[in-house]
């Protein structure tokens, strides 16, 4: 057992920490440490920075683009850019389908697909939640019915995340409808310019255009873009939510946000005094403090059984779990920092008719709609009442 | 000992129930919470036509004598639609301040404009260094001639775009923070010198930073004695947070029986989700949060009815502290249990959440109560 960092880890940690500050631009940052929804043009500005340092896709396999860093190494990373308020990659390309792709894949997708990610030239959405088949994945009615080459896609797809700014979409159909639920499910790659597919976007919360609704109908999709085998969909698409859960956890990102609560509690006035003088609320802060600390902790314990190959079972959704009960802590302490200028959702935004610019402080934009937002953090991915069933079933064996 | 309501107040419960169900359907509130205006002028007068903007003035100044009870009970019932109509603003907030400290001239001048209908108000508290410090004030009002010349920037005046008349309060003497000095005029929303800055809030209501640059008001708009407004404010608040404490009773009830249903339509896994027992405890939770708070909600309108001393003082700070922190959780779960229903805007139970939210704020959150509970 050992913390510490060798010598060549802390000059790597340097070597980031230098390559983040001369090379993250100004606007990128501050959308990201205010919460903000990305902006697909500045997103894949970023991305292509990374991609030309070759600190993409650290995680994949080196033949196909990853760094071959150690886990420690990959912590550092992480950890410098949460730091840096570096926005990570969008994860549908780089870790959600890649890995599946790199896994399961043909060499032909691999050789196609994996170079577009890399140089953001595809923006993949994932279509696995229909309208009847959330928690329950499973019974996912979208139908994929060969015709000579191709597969006949009819059905719908529904809460499709950025799906409005993606070319193409991985997709789980129904191949076999005679069979038990999870035996008859393909995972296809679907152009999302083919003929029949529309989209519908739905506005959330925070009144942002981040979902969708997509619809297929007779969508032709050629039998060369299936991944792996018919009917195996299932396997491929739980190995993928066992990653997905893991990069939900945002450690990195929630320590920038502790950091920028305790800069808006040195600037909060509250009687006469600020309100880092308030015990209350910085008891609060510390509380989630330590929590993001331990769960810290537990990523890196885990990481390590990964270094000494053991293999994870429910792990992951202990990381998403707290990880996600964390962000919320944070946004909602976040709002509260701001007293009654929480209220005020769109601080910055002027819109005619409905908001003229008010006189609050700078920091006062992004955390409600962030706060709003987030509470999909414990429904998405999985929900939090799922992973619990996934641990009290896998690990306690309740 | 009764928590029963009379034959009068179920009157007064019914129409206002029927008037929300006619009126406010979630799509209609929805539609009506993104115009310009934020709510309907035409509502507006069918509840000054129902009499209940003035139930709660006295009959000497044009009211129906109606006490907190029967605020506590609109309350409940417009909760429930999450009606937009800045009644708080206008009738528990500008003019109560007018019918508690106003001189004759003033009731007269304003009160039954109120009643009418025809008369908006708002009342400019908060400063951006205030917090909830209701004495915590830094805009001036300091003496010119027959009149008085304000300066200050007062922050998330609920309804200050849409006032005809906004009350400010001022330190005509005194150091910030001191409850002394502190004065409260009437400001025409036309004023010059008054920089309004109206924007919508999360709640779908809206809003104003207003801004007051050499605004000169005559001597007539400070309402009650110069410096002694201190008190007026926290009896004239406290009352406010009475009503916001039973609007949000009346919003916990809609949200809990809307996720209810949910809870036995929605289907997965085979079964109707609310065959889940975690999540039968969750309701059983947000049933429990939301039984709670209506004991506080009540309990605080008919203590506000026997009087106003410290024990009423610190039973609004309890009420508020209990609805904050049941209005949170009650409001979080049921979007939670909607799964990525609860995500969308164009679907009723965000809606809750949001108002539900931005009640644990309003008039000081959760903790500001505690602390005041403690040290009353
Ligand atoms: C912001 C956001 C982004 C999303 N992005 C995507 C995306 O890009 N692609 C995609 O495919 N999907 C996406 N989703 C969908 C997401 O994965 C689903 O919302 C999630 O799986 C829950 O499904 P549901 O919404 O149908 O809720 P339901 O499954 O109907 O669940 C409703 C409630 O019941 C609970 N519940 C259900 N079953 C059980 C059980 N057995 N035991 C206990 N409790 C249970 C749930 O926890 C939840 O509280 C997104 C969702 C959101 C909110």
């Amino acid at each position: 057992m050992d913390l510490s960092f060798t010598d060549e880890e802390v000059a790597f940690q340097s070597e980031v920490r230098e390559f983040l500050e001369a090379n993250l631009s100004a606007d990128v940052k501050d959308r990201y440490s205010r919460g903000i929804h990305f902006s697909k043009e500045a997103q894949e500005r970023w991305q292509r920075v990374l991609n030309d340092k070759g600190w993409l896709a650290p995680n994949w396999p080196v033949e196909y683009g990853g760094t071959g860093w150690t886990a420690t190494q990959k912590y550092i990373f992480a950890q410098e850019m949460g730091r840096a308020s570096a926005p990570p990659p969008m994860p549908f390309g780089v870790s959600m389908v890649a890995p599946v792709i790199y896994t399961f894949g043909n060499q032909e997708q691999k050789d196609y697909y994996l170079p577009r990610i890399l140089k953001s030239e595809d923006w993949w959405c994932q279509g696995y939640s229909e309208p009847g088949s959330g928690s329950d994945l499973a019974s996912l009615k979208t139908k994929a019915v060969r015709d000579g080459d191709d597969y006949i896609v009819n059905g719908q797809k529904i809460w499709t995340s950025h799906a409005q700014h993606a070319n193409l979409i991985f997709c789980l159909v129904r191949t076999d409808g005679d069979v038990k639920a999870q035996e008859g499910i393909s995972f296809l790659l679907i152009d999302m310019n083919t003929p029949g597919i529309t989209l519908k976007p739905i506005i959330g919360l925070d009144k942002e255009h981040t979902l969708n609704e997509v619809f297929f109908d007779d969508v032709r999709v050629p039998i060369s873009n299936r991944i792996g085998e018919e009917n195996k969909g299932w396997t491929y698409a739980k190995f993928l939510l066992g990653n997905e859960r893991t990069s939900i956890a945002r450690i990195a990102q929630s320590k920038l946000r502790c950091e920028h609560l305790r800069e808006v509690a040195a600037a909060e006035r509250v009687n006469g005094g600020l309100l880092q003088d308030d015990i209350d609320f910085m008891r609060k802060l510390n509380q989630i403090e330590v929590d993001l600390m331990a769960l810290e902790y537990t990523e890196l314990r885990m990481l390590s059984k990964i270094e000494h190959g053991e293999t994870l079972t429910a792990e992951p959704s202990l990381l998403k779990i707290k990880g996600s009960e964390i962000q919320q802590r944070l946004t909602e302490l976040l709002v509260e920092s701001l007293g009654m200028y929480g209220a005020a959702y769109e601080a910055l935004e002027v819109r005619e008719g409905r908001n003229d610019q008010n006189f609050a402080p700078d920091y006062a934009h992004g955390p409600m709609a962030e706060h709003l937002y987030l509470r999909a953090a414990t429904i998405y991915g999985g929900s939090n009442e799922i992973q619990r069933n996934i641990i009290s079933k896998m690990v306690l064996g309740l | 000992m009764d928590f029963e309501l009379s034959e009068e107040q179920v009157l007064l419960k019914d129409s206002i129930d029927r008037f929300v169900k006619d009126n406010y359907g979630p799509e209609d509130r929805i539609k009506l919470s993104q115009t310009e205006l934020g709510f309907s002028r035409d509502h507006w007068k069918t509840m000054a036509e129902l009499g209940w903007l003035g139930m709660a003035f006295s009959e000497e100044a044009g009211g129906f004598g109606g006490g907190a009870v029967e605020t506590m009970i609109m309350m409940e019932s417009m909760g429930r639609g999450l009606v937009l109509e800045p009644f708080v603003s206008t009738v528990l907030l500008g003019g109560a301040l007018v019918a508690e400290a106003g001189n004759a001239d003033q009731i007269e001048a304003i009160i039954p404009e109120i009643i009418e209908g025809n008369l908006m108000m708002s009342f400019g508290y908060a400063e951006a260094q205030s917090r909830f410090n209701l004495n915590d004030v830094e805009t001036t009002a300091s003496k010119s001639g027959d009149g008085y010349i304000l300066n200050g920037t007062k922050a998330v005046v609920y309804h200050g775009g849409t006032a005809d008349k906004i009350v400010i309060s001022a330190r005509t003497s005194g150091a910030s923070r001191d409850a002394d000095g502190i004065s409260l005029f009437i400001v025409d929303s036309n004023a010059a010198g008054l920089d309004i800055r109206s924007y919508a809030t999360v709640d779908g209501q809206r809003a104003a930073d207003v801004r007051l640059e050499n605004v000169t008001v005559p001597a007539s708009a400070l309402i009650g004695a110069e410096g002694v407004a201190s008190p007026v404010i926290e009896k004239v608040i406290d009352g406010a947070i009475g009503a916001i404490c039973a609007e949000a009773v009346g919003a916990m009830a809609a949200a809990n029986e809307i996720t209810n249903e949910y809870l036995k339509t929605r289907k997965q896994f085979g079964t109707a989700i609310g065959k889940f027992q975690v999540l039968q405890h969750r309701m059983v939770d947000m049933y429990m949060e939301a039984e709670q708070s209506k004991s506080m909600s009540d309990m605080v309108a008919m203590k506000l009815d026997l009087g106003y001393a410290d024990d009423t003082r610190k039973a609004v700070s309890a009420a508020k502290a209990q609805i904050g922190k049941s209005a949170k959780f009650v409001g979080q779960q049921s979007v939670q249990l909607h799964g990525g229903m609860g995500m969308t805007d164009e679907y009723s139970i965000g809606h809750f959440f949001k108002r539900l939210t931005t009640i644990e704020m309003l008039f000081g959150n959760t903790d500001f109560h505690l602390n005041r509970f403690s040290n009353l």
